[in-house]
């Protein structure tokens, strides 16, 4: 109950700010140029529409895959207030000396965070599916790859809340968490090498590894209309991951 | 109401890495208390009400809130309690309005009970006019208030108000003082400072710490009040020596403080005035002046905190 009042209470401090609008405002701006930008590429070269699966492909899948870089750089200032600002104004020990768990704390900042997301995918979703007005859509893949971009944005907000939970300086939170997603990101890099190493006689799986660890490699099954639980798996023990990572941060600040 | 104490806190130890904030501080506060808790900067006060509030688990020791346990009932031992830390913790983005609902929500108060809740801290705080107004754009003393309205909002037991009056100005400093004597007619208070009229002004018990120790633990009454003087100081226009003075039943020790003035120590629990006039008259002494140089505050804390703190000894705590 009280991490819903904490995730109220940042969503409206998020919209109060001045940060939330100029993000939303900045991340439609591009995405919406990158639309309109695919959409004429498609009406001039309307025979390329043969090499994908539909617009759904072209547009949908193009657009998802380029508002993830976006969200790449915009997330960790997001995430960066949710406990490096806080240190820094003070206003952490409001939620330290009140009768709130770390857990309840920490899962509410994820929900505010996620919550002002979802408002950002739900602008986002709107673009595609404005599509259904002029043409036929194959709409299981655009809610695929809607899911898998919001799965995307839960992954990013918790790293950087993790990240946020580690410093008192917003700055060294956001291009750090910055630096750990563009890393897990890259990751996907490993995937194509040819080198598999041997350990005591054992072929490491490396290029495998890589790509099961990397955020991608699930992201890429869901944009193309693959909905597999793995890959939403892959997403919830994520955040599981280092939500219970910046738990066990904060406890170790107490002691 | 048991007899248990509110607060009482047992043997509490903090180290920030090799350096020892905090060693063996003891701490009760009962029902209706204003306890001051003085220091010199960096005595350890703020991590002594840090840890009080539940912000930080102290290295060893136990904090016991209203009989409940800090470490083992977080949520119930920190629902009994208001905290101002020594930086209000405010959102400045926020309305006055918007925080202490917030600020209500968080500490449990029903939705019911909300609206009221807010209304009756802002009343006490004098903030009834600010509640539209965004936290960012109030003065220093009006954010001060909006940190207490925060700290009382839910009427805990227990009010910690770490330096409730720094950076303010004179009016406002009495203001404040003013909310912290009514507030200590239905809440206990634990404050700290380093600014002693503050303490004398508003506090029932005084504790100093310094260097990481409690130095120094007594109701106010016994330092003002009229309990028995330990000095007096006499005037004598006779010659007299300092053997003379010592012969008096019931000095300790002599101090000459020059032209024909002394300082007389008292044996504890003896009042030695009137002894000491009726020898004057008897031996001529030509007494002018007799007086109780009654030990201030301001004394007691020079006296306390110029020295250097004893070096905290490693033990295994």
């Amino acid at each position: 109950m009280r991490s819903i009042h904490i995730a109220g209470h940042e969503l409206r401090r998020l919209f109060v700010s001045p940060l939330a609008w100029t993000v939303l405002a900045v991340v439609q701006l591009l995405l919406g140029l990158l639309f309109a930008m695919s959409l004429a590429d498609l009406m001039m070269n309307p025979q390329r529409i043969n090499e994908y699966a539909g617009v759904s492909e072209v547009v949908g899948a193009g657009l998802y895959r380029f508002a993830t870089i976006v969200l790449l750089l915009v997330i960790p200032l997001l995430t960066m207030r949710s406990f490096a600002e806080e240190r820094k104004n003070g206003s952490l020990d409001l939620l330290t000396a009140a009768p709130v768990s770390v857990t309840a704390m920490v899962i509410g900042k994820f929900l505010g965070v996620l919550g002002f997301l979802t408002v950002m995918l739900a602008l986002i979703a709107l673009m595609p599916y404005s599509l259904l007005m002029g043409t036929p859509l194959d709409v299981g893949m655009l809610a695929s790859a809607t899911l898998g971009l919001w799965l995307m944005m839960a992954a990013f907000a918790a790293t950087g809340i993790f990240v946020s939970s580690l410093t008192r300086e917003p700055t060294l939170a956001a291009i750090g968490s910055f630096g750990v997603l563009l890393g897990v990101w890259l990751l996907h890099a490993v995937s194509f090498f040819e080198w598999q190493p041997a350990v005591f006689g054992y072929q490491l799986p490396l290029a495998e590894a890589a790509r099961q660890l990397s955020l991608i490699g699930h992201y890429d099954d869901l944009l193309y209309g693959i909905f597999d639980t793995a890959d939403v798996l892959y997403y919830v023990i994520f955040c599981g991951l280092f939500l219970a990572l910046t738990v066990q941060r904060l406890d170790m600040e107490r002691q | 109401m048991s007899d248990e104490p509110l607060v009482s806190a047992r043997g509490l130890h903090r180290r920030y890495g090799v350096k020892t904030a905090v060693a063996g501080v003891d701490l009760t506060l009962r029902q209706g208390e204003i306890l001051g808790l003085l220091g010199p900067n960096g005595a350890g006060k703020t991590t002594t009400l840090r840890m009080l509030s539940g912000s930080l688990a102290p290295t060893s020791g136990s904090v016991r809130i209203c009989g409940h346990d800090m470490a083992e009932a977080p949520a119930r031992a920190k629902g009994r309690l208001g905290y101002l830390p020594e930086r209000p913790p405010l959102y400045p983005e926020l309305t006055v309005d918007e925080y202490l609902g917030f600020c209500a929500r968080l500490h449990g108060v029903p939705r019911a009970r909300r609206r009221d809740a807010v209304a009756s801290a802002k009343d006490d705080c004098g903030l009834a006019d600010t509640g539209r107004r965004v936290i960012g754009n109030l003065s220093k003393g009006y954010q001060q208030r909006v940190g207490i309205a925060q700290a009382i909002l839910h009427r805990p037991d227990v009010v910690i108000l770490d330096e409730p009056t720094v950076g303010l100005d004179p009016n406002q400093i009495r203001e404040i003082r003013g909310l912290i004597a009514r507030l200590g007619e239905h809440h206990s208070v634990l404050l700290s400072s380093h600014i002693l009229p503050e303490i004398q002004a508003t506090c029932s018990r005084v504790m100093i710490i310094h260097g990481g120790r409690v130095v120094f633990n007594r109701p106010m009454a016994e330092i003002e009040g009229d309990r028995l003087p330990e000095l007096v100081d006499v005037g004598l226009h006779a010659d007299v020596t300092r053997d003379d003075l010592a012969a008096i039943d019931g000095v300790a020790a002599v101090q000459d403080l020059g032209n024909g003035r002394w300082r007389l120590e008292c044996r504890s629990g003896v009042d030695i005035r009137e002894r000491v006039a009726a020898t004057a008259a008897e031996r001529g002494w030509r007494l002018y002046e007799l007086s109780a140089a009654r030990r201030t505050l301001e004394g007691i804390f020079a006296e306390l905190t110029s020295r250097e703190p004893e070096p905290i000894r490693e033990e295994a705590a």
